[in-house]
Formats: structure tokens, sequence, C-alpha cells
């Protein structure tokens, strides 16, 4: 059983990054819902307000590292170029989609739209741990600023989907594979088992 | 209810700051994605970063517009309570116009394609 280098980082890209940023934000939700609106029975004391406060800043870190892993190593092997007369495209997942009217559109809409909507997410998250940071408890009190925060939640979880959705697709049409190889686990077969 | 926090409730000034920072940078980020998709020499400009193209500098430009506008914005504001119910209407709609702006069929409805 092996993977190659460019396989596990777009795992640990999408599988690890995406997948456990879309699971905190839910709960980055449901912990907000339940101490910051006016029908909480909740008071947060200072250790728990410190408590979700790091937990928010480490859901904005999970957003930060996975949008920057996908632009800056998994995005450029998407989007490489193939040196003059290669016909085998399959290490060029741009490319190899673009080749193909059936799947031209997984590139031009879903990666286009990936690259630039999961951005909202950290920066949304980002302004959704300041927030709880600053004000806490209090946001019951500000409804307004309440609305901003579920709201920025909201928005990060849409642009984590969207972002997630067509990662997922775009790497079943065109998978970004490529570099050395490395063995996870010997087979049984192997050893003539 | 009360709060082990306590104290008064603080100004929202410096809340409305943050919010209103990061719908102009996701506004920003809208309007750099169709210029740099829209003018190949806008997204040549952009290319700070070969192997991610102009995405690096449409990212890296919202990014700072972003935290300058967010900075600039607590100075005004810090201390101060805002009508923050236009400031989320203003920065919904600024949210709203930059996730279209990044939306590829809107972009080439807007460039005519």
């Amino acid at each position: 059983m092996d993977i190659t280098v460019r396989d596990a980082v777009t795992v640990v890209h999408g599988m690890f990054f995406g997948a456990v940023l879309l699971l905190t934000v839910s709960a980055a939700a449901m912990g907000l819902y339940a101490t910051c609106t006016p029908t909480s029975h909740w008071t947060l004391s200072p250790a728990q307000h410190r408590c979700l406060s790091l937990y928010l800043a480490f859901v904005a870190l999970l957003a930060w590292i996975a949008v920057l892993l996908g632009a800056y190593a998994v995005y450029p092997w998407y989007r490489a170029h193939p040196p003059a007369g290669v016909t085998d495209l399959s290490g060029y997942p741009q490319r190899l989609l673009m080749s193909n009217p059936s799947t031209t559109a997984w590139h031009d809409i879903g990666m286009e739209w990936k690259e630039h909507v999961a951005w909202f997410a950290p920066i949304s998250l980002t302004v959704v741990a300041f927030l709880f940071a600053r004000y806490g408890h209090h946001l019951y009190a500000l409804q307004s600023l309440r609305r901003a925060v579920f709201s920025l939640v909201a928005l990060a979880f849409l642009s984590a989907c969207v972002a997630g959705f067509f990662g997922a697709m775009l790497n079943k049409y065109a998978p970004v594979r490529g570099g050395s190889t490395m063995v996870l686990m010997h087979s049984q077969a192997a050893h003539g088992e | 209810m009360g709060s082990e926090l306590g104290g008064a409730v603080p100004p929202n000034g410096a809340g409305a700051a943050a919010v209103l920072g990061a719908a102009i940078g996701g506004l920003v980020l809208g309007i750099l994605a169709l210029a740099a998709d829209a003018v190949t020499a806008v997204g040549g400009l952009f290319n700070i970063w070969n192997p991610t193209g102009p995405l690096s500098g449409v990212t890296s430009i919202a990014i700072l517009v972003w935290l300058v506008a967010w900075w600039v914005l607590s100075r005004l504001w810090a201390g101060r309570n805002v009508e923050l119910r236009r400031v989320n209407f203003l920065a919904a709609a600024m949210f709203a116009a930059g996730l279209l702006l990044t939306f590829p069929p809107f972009m080439d409805l807007l460039q005519g394609k």
C-alpha cells in the first residue's frame, strides 16, 4: 500500500484540514449558540470564555492552513503545464480536465470558484474568533453584533462546503498525483502469504 | 442574565470595524479575481509567485486590504458605539458582491462571454 507525495499532501489538505474544518465550524456554531443567545442560560466563567476563544482561534487557524496548503502546495501541481509533446496528461490535472469537453466545466467553474471562494472562510473565522474574544458573553446583549457573528460563521461554512465539494469532485476526475512514492504498509501478498 | 465576565457591555465600535473590514476584504477579493480573469495584463501583475499564478497576488492583496481596512476602522471606531445595523447591511452587501464576483458564470456574464 503506497501513496505519492502529491496524493498525500492533497489528502492532508482536503481530508484532514478541510474535513476537520467543517466539523469544527459546526461545533463552533453550536458553542456560540449555546452561550451567546438571549435565551441561553449558560453563564460563561472566565476560564470557559478563554477556552472557547482559544477553540475559535484554532478553527480559524485550521482554515488558514487549509487554504494556504491548497493555494501554495496543491494548486501549483494542479495547474502545472506539461512540456511540449507530452500526450499523457495524468500528471497535469488542469490540462487533463480541459482536454475533454465533458470535464472542462469542472475546471472552468469548479476550480475557478473554489480557488477564490475558499478564502472567505479563514477571513470570516478570524473575525468570529476576534469578536468572541473581545465581547464574549456580552454578545447576548448585542443583537446586531451577534447576528454578524452567526452570519460570518454561516459564510465560512458555506464557502468551506463549496471548496470541499469541488475539491473532492476535481480530485475524482483529475487526481493530483505524482512525486516520489511512500510505502504506507507492505502487502502480505508480497511476502508470499 | 448575568455573566461572570461581568461589567458593562463594551462599545460595539471594535466589532463593527472587524465586520466591515472583513467585508471590504471579501469585496476586494471578488473585484481582483474578476480583474485578473478579464484582463490578461492585470493577471500578469498579480502573478507574484509563478507556481500559484495570479491567485497569489489576488489573495495576498485582498488580505492586505482587509487587514489595513480593519486597522483603520478600528482606529476610527474603537471606544465608540456605531450604528451596527447599517454596518451589517453594508457588510452583507459587500460580502454578497464579493461572492458573486468570484462565481465564474457571473464573471463570464459581466465580461459578455
